[in-house]
C-alpha cells in the first residue's frame, strides 16, 4: 500500500479544543486534509514539546461524530429539540433580522453579548458587540468572579498585572542569564490540574522544582502541591485574604519588608487627612492645585510637600518625604487638619490581624502561618502563583490587594524570578483588559454608559467593559432601566457550567425574544437557542496570541464541515450591522492588533513566534525604574499617582476601602451558625479536572474514560459518620437546592469540608427539555445563588457554602 | 513466562508525575487504543501518615499494552508518552544505562517487556 502523503502544520493552541489559556506548539500531522495525529513541538519554547491530555485527544474531538457542522434553526417549540439544517446566508439573515429588530425597538443594548473563559474569542465578541452598538458584554459568572477581577485589583494598585517569572520571556528560557530560579514559589489556590492559568504553563512550576525551588501551599485540599510543600498551609475557604494580611503583619514586625522600595516606590508617604478620612489632595492646600497631585510631609524642611502625579515627582523634588507621623497641615481654607501617612494608615490596618485572630479565622496553626510568612519572606527571590479561588468570594479586591502587597513589600515585583509585569507581547492587544487600551474598544461614551453596572460599581464604570452578569440576570426580570429582549452566546454553557442558580438562567433565557448560540456542540444551553451555528476548534482558523509572551501565530490546518471560525462569524455579522465597520478582510484587522510588533500577520506566520527584545516594554524585569510603564517614559508605574499604591486613590474615588483587608464571606460557619446544625459541612466547588475543562471534553471517549463521573471528595470519618461508602452516590443539599453525585471517599479533603465538580452534564442522554442531558442531576451549582458580588460588582462566594451529604436511599425522585 | 531479559525500559521520577493523564492519551493516539486502554496506567495513591497526615502520589505503570515505543525510538523520537509528558519524567532507555541515572529518591524503573 502506497504510503499516504503527510503534511505537518505547525501551530499555537488556544481553545476550542483542549479548552485551554495556554499556547502551546503542536505539530498537526494531516492527511488527505484530515488530522490523523496532533503532537507537541519539540522546539517550542513555551512547552518544548510537551501536551495536555485534552489536545493530545483531539482527533477525537475535531471528527466526534456529534460535532455541529452546519447552521441549525430551530423549527419547533424552545428546547423540544426539532432543528432544520440551513445554509450560512440564511443564518446570517436570520440573525441580522431578528437582532436588527430588536436594535430597532429597544436599542442595541437591549442584547446581551455573552462570552466564556478567556482564549481566542473575547476580542471577536467584543467586535460583535460594538459594531451592533451594545456595550452589553457579559462574562455569565457571578460576579465576573474569573480572573478578570483580580487582573483590575492589581491594576488599580500598580498600574499592571504580573505573573509567577519562570523565564518564559525569553527564547532559551531557564538557561537564559538574565534568569533567576525562584527561591520559594507561594502556590495560592492553585492546582496542577488546572494547567494553564494565568497563560502560564502550569507544569513551569514543575521544571522549577526541578532546578530546587520550594513550595508554600495555600489550600484546603491536600494538592499536588500541598504534598510536596516546604510548608502547606490548610486554611478554611475563603480566608485568603486574613491569612495575606496575617503574613504582612508578620513581615512588617519582624522588618522582613523592603524598606528602600517602600519608600521610593510605594505611595506609603502620601498623608490622609484625620477628618475625611481621605488622601490629603493638593487641591486641598492650594486653591486651583490639581486634584490628582497628592500631599507628603517633608522632613527636611517639615512642612507639606506637593507629589506631582503627571511630573512623577516631589516638587521641589529634593524633599525627604517623611513615613511616618501626624502633621498638621494648614488647608486653603484656612483650616487646620491633622493628618498621617498612608504607611501609618496601613501599619494600622495591618495590625488589626495579630496571629491568633489571624490563626481563628483561617483555622491554620499561628506557627505555620509565621513560619510561611519568613520563609518567603527571606528567600530572595520569591514568587505568588495563585488560582481562581481569589476571585471567588466577594471580597476579591481587597483580598487581592493583600497578596499585590507581598510581592511589592519583599522587593519581588517585576525582579527575575519573582512575579513579573506581564505585558502582551509587543504591546499587541486585540481587546481591551481591565484599564488596558485596544484595537478593539467601544468609543461611544453614551452607549458605554448604559452598561449594565456601569451605574452602580466604579470598577464596571471604569475599568472593567463588561456587563455585570447579576445585574443582568435580574433586569431580565424587572426590565428596569430597559428590556433586554436578545442573547448572542458564544461558546458558554450558563445552565451546566458557568450560570450559579442555572434554573433562573433558564427562566431568563426563556423570556428573551431572540438567542442565538455559537458552539462546537449542541449543550444543554444551546438547546434553548432559536439559531446555533457551528463553530471551528483551534486547528481550524488563524489567529494571533499575544498573551503574554511570545508572540505568536494560530494557523489553520484542516477544514471540519462547514464549521467557520468564530471571527469569521463575527466579522460577518459585524458588517452587516455596522455600516463603517473599519476592516475589509480579517487579515487586516490581524494587521492592525499586530501594527505595535511591526509584523503582518503573514510575516509573523512564517517566522513562528516572535519575543520582545530587551528594552521593549514587554520584556522584563525592573521596568518601573527604567522608565517603561508610563506612556511619558518616566519612572513610576501606571497608576494615578505612578506609585504602587499600598492606600488606593481610585478604590478612595469609588467609595471602596482603600486598604487591604479580610471580609468575611456570607456563607461561612462564621455567618451562618444558626445553618450548621443541618448543613455542618462546608461546600468547595470547581477542583479541577486533568482531563475535562468546565463543561467540556463529557463526550470526548478517551478523556471521559479517565473521569467519567461527577464525583464530591468527602474525608473518611465524615463519609463513615453517614454511612457513605466509596463510589456510592450521595445527595448534597443545602437550602437553596440538592444534586447527586458519586462520593470519593479520600483523605485530600478534611473532615470539615466537600469538594464536588462542577460542569456536568450527559452529552450520551437526551437534549430535550426538561432532561436537557441531564444537566440537573449533578448540578452542583443549584446549591449556589446569583446576586452575592462584593461591594464592587465582583467576586462571588463560590469556594465556600455550606451543605450536608447523605446517601441516595433510592426511591426518591431525580432532579428534574 | 518470557525466557528473553528485557533490554530497554522506562525510567519514571513519580516525585513530579503530576497525574495528569497526559501519557496515557498520548500512547492511545500513537496506538489507537480504545478509551480506558493504553500502555500507561497512571496509579493514584493518597497514602495515610501519621499525625493525620497523607501524602499523594501518582505513579506511572506501563501495562501489558506498552510495546516501549520500538518503531518511535527507532526513528531517534522519545515515546510517545515520554516526548509529551507535562512534568519531563519519562525516559526511555537501555536499563542498565536507566540505572545509572537513578540519582534521586523516588524514582522506579520498569522493564515491561523483552
Ligand atoms: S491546556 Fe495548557 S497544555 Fe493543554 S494545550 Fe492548552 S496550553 Fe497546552
Ligand atoms: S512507551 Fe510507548 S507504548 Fe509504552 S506507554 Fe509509552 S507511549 Fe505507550
Ligand atoms: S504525563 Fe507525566 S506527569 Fe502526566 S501523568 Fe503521565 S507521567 Fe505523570
Amino acid at each position: 500500500m502506497a504510503q499516504k502523503k503527510r503534511e505537518i502544520v505547525r501551530t499555537t493552541t488556544w481553545s476550542a479544543g483542549p479548552g485551554c489559556h495556554g499556547g502551546c506548539g503542536v505539530l498537526a500531522h494531516i492527511e488527505d486534509g484530515k488530522l490523523v495525529k496532533i503532537e507537541g513541538d519539540p522546539d517550542h519554547p513555551w512547552s518544548q514539546g510537551r501536551l495536555c491530555a485534552r489536545c493530545l485527544a483531539m482527533t477525537q474531538y475535531t471528527y466526534h461524530p456529534d460535532r455541529l457542522t452546519k447552521p441549525l434553526k430551530r423549527v419547533g417549540e424552545r428546547g423540544e429539540g426539532k432543528w432544520e439544517e440551513i445554509s450560512w446566508d440564511e443564518a446570517f439573515d436570520l440573525i441580522e433580522e431578528k437582532m436588527g429588530k430588536i436594535r430597532e425597538e429597544y436599542g442595541p443594548e437591549s442584547v446581551i453579548f455573552g462570552m466564556g473563559t478567556g482564549r481566542d474569542i473575547p476580542p471577536w465578541i467584543c467586535m460583535l458587540a460594538y459594531a451592533y452598538g451594545s456595550p452589553n458584554v457579559m462574562f455569565a459568572l457571578s460576579g465576573i468572579a474569573c480572573y478578570s477581577p483580580r487582573i483590575a485589583a492589581v491594576e488599580t494598585v500598580q498600574g499592571d498585572y504580573c505573573v509567577l517569572d519562570a523565564s518564559q520571556w525569553f527564547e532559551k528560557r531557564y538557561d537564559d542569564p538574565r534568569y533567576e530560579v525562584p527561591e520559594c514559589i507561594v502556590i495560592w489556590g492553585y492546582n496542577i490540574p488546572a494547567t494553564c492559568p494565568d497563560n502560564v504553563f502550569g507544569h513551569w512550576i514543575i521544571d522549577l522544582m526541578k532546578r530546587g525551588t520550594k513550595i508554600i501551599a495555600i489550600d484546603p485540599r491536600l494538592s499536588w502541591f500541598a504534598s510536596r510543600a516546604e510548608k502547606w498551609l490548610q486554611l478554611r475557604p475563603g480566608t485568603d485574604g486574613a491569612l495575606a494580611v496575617g503574613f504582612m503583619k508578620v513581615i512588617l514586625d519582624e522588618g522582613l519588608y523592603d524598606h528602600e522600595w517602600v519608600e521610593r516606590w510605594t505611595n506609603a508617604p502620601f498623608l490622609i487627612r484625620k477628618d475625611t478620612g481621605k488622601l490629603l489632595r493638593a487641591s486641598d492646600l492650594v486653591q486651583g492645585e490639581s486634584e490628582g497631585n497628592f500631599v507628603a510631609w517633608d522632613a527636611a524642611r517639615q512642612e507639606p510637600v506637593v507629589w506631582d502625579s503627571a511630573n512623577v515627582e516631589y516638587k521641589p523634588p529634593e524633599a525627604i518625604p517623611a513615613l511616618k507621623g501626624t502633621h498638621e497641615v494648614t488647608l486653603a481654607d484656612g483650616k487646620e487638619v491633622s493628618c498621617w501617612t498612608v504607611w501609618d494608615r496601613f501599619r494600622d490596618e495591618v495590625d488589626q490581624y495579630p496571629l491568633d485572630r489571624v490563626s481563628e479565622i483561617t483555622w491554620v496553626p499561628q506557627e505555620d502561618i509565621a513560619a510561611a510568612a519568613r520563609l518567603y519572606a527571606k528567600s530572595k527571590p520569591a514568587a505568588i502563583h495563585w488560582g481562581v479561588p481569589i476571585d471567588m468570594t466577594p471580597a476579591i479586591t481587597p483580598t487581592t490587594q493583600a497578596i499585590a502587597n507581598l510581592w511589592c513589600l519583599t522587593g519581588n515585583l517585576d525582579v527575575p524570578g519573582g512575579n513579573v509585569i506581564s505585558r502582551h507581547a509587543f504591546d499587541v492587544v486585540a481587546y481591551a483588559l481591565p484599564g488596558g487600551e485596544a484595537i478593539i474598544k467601544l468609543d461611544d461614551a453614551e452607549a458605554a454608559s448604559r452598561r449594565i453596572g456601569a451605574d452602580r460599581y466604579g470598577p464596571l464604570r471604569e475599568f472593567i467593559w463588561r456587563a455585570q452578569p447579576d445585574l443582568v440576570l435580574d433586569q431580565i426580570f424587572t426590565e428596569d432601566p430597559y428590556p433586554i429582549k436578545g442573547m448572542w452566546i458564544q461558546s458558554i454553557n450558563p445552565l451546566a457550567g458557568i450560570g450559579l442558580d442555572p434554573k433562573r438562567w433558564l427562566e431568563a433565557l426563556e423570556k428573551l425574544d431572540f438567542i442565538a448560540a455559537v458552539d462546537l456542540f449542541m449543550t444543554p444551553t444551546t438547546q434553548i437557542a432559536d439559531v446555533v451555528l457551528p463553530a471551528a476548534t483551534f486547528l481550524e482558523k488563524d489567529s494571533v496570541r499575544s498573551w503574554w509572551v511570545p508572540l505568536q501565530t494560530v494557523n489553520k490546518a484542516i477544514k471540519v464541515g462547514e464549521c467557520r471560525p468564530d471571527i469569521e462569524i463575527n466579522f460577518e455579522l459585524a458588517k452587516r450591522f455596522d455600516p463603517d465597520f473599519q476592516w475589509e478582510t480579517i487579515h487586516d484587522l490581524f494587521d492592525e492588533i499586530l501594527s505595535p510588533s511591526g509584523f503582518t500577520f503573514k510575516e509573523l506566520q512564517e517566522k513562528g513566534w516572535a519575543f520582545p527584545e530587551e528594552g521593549s516594554s514587554s520584556a522584563p524585569y525592573h521596568r518601573y525604574e527604567r522608565g517603561l510603564l508610563r506612556r511619558d517614559k518616566k519612572p513610576g508605574f501606571s497608576t494615578p499617582s505612578g506609585k504602587m499604591e499600598l492606600y488606593s486613590s481610585l478604590r478612595e474615588e469609588w467609595g471602596l476601602e482603600p486598604v487591604a483587608h479580610y471580609e468575611e464571606p456570607p456563607f461561612t460557619p462564621v455567618t451562618q451558625p444558626d445553618k450548621l446544625e443541618k448543613y455542618p459541612l462546608i461546600l468547595s466547588t470547581g477542583r479541577r479536572s486533568a482531563v475535562l475543562f468546565h463543561s467540556e471534553h463529557r463526550n470526548i471517549p478517551w478523556l471521559r474514560a479517565l473521569d467519567p463521573d461527577p464525583v464530591v471528595e468527602i474525608h473518611p470519618d465524615t463519609a463513615k459518620e453517614r454511612g457513605i461508602g466509596d463510589g456510592e452516590w450521595v445527595w448534597i443539599e443545602n437550602w437553596l437546592g440538592k444534586c447527586q453525585y458519586k462520593a470519593a471517599v479520600t483523605r485530600v479533603v478534611p473532615r470539615w469540608m466537600v469538594m464536588a465538580t462542577h460542569g456536568w452534564w450527559f452529552p450520551e442522554e437526551k437534549g430535550e427539555k426538561p432532561h436537557l442531558f441531564g444537566t440537573w442531576r449533578s448540578n452542583v451549582n443549584l446549591l449556589f445563588p446569583m446576586g452575592y458580588q462584593g461591594k464592587d460588582g465582583l467576586g462571588t462566594p463560590l469556594k465556600h457554602m455550606l451543605c450536608e451529604v447523605y446517601k441516595v436511599g433510592g426511591g426518591e425522585k431525580e432532579n428534574e | 513466562m518470557s525466557d528473553r531479559k528485557p533490554e530497554y525500559g522506562l525510567l519514571i521520577d513519580y516525585e513530579y508525575c503530576t497525574g495528569c493523564h497526559a501519557c496515557e492519551i498520548a500512547c492511545a493516539q500513537e496506538y489507537g487504543w480504545e478509551p480506558g486502554m493504553a500502555g500507561m496506567k497512571i496509579i493514584e495513591v493518597v497514602e495515610p501518615l501519621p499525625k493525620d497526615k497523607a501524602y499523594l502520589a501518582y505513579i506511572p505503570f506501563p501495562t501489558e499494552l506498552c510495546v516501549l515505543c520500538a518503531r518511535r525510538t527507532k526513528q531517534g523520537l522519545k515515546p510517545a508518552c515520554a516526548q509529551h509528558c507535562m512534568a519531563a519524567v519519562i525516559k526511555h532507555g537501555r536499563i542498565e544505562e536507566l540505572a545509572k541515572e537513578i540519582h534521586k529518591p523516588r524514582m522506579v524503573l520498569w522493564a515491561p517487556r523483552p
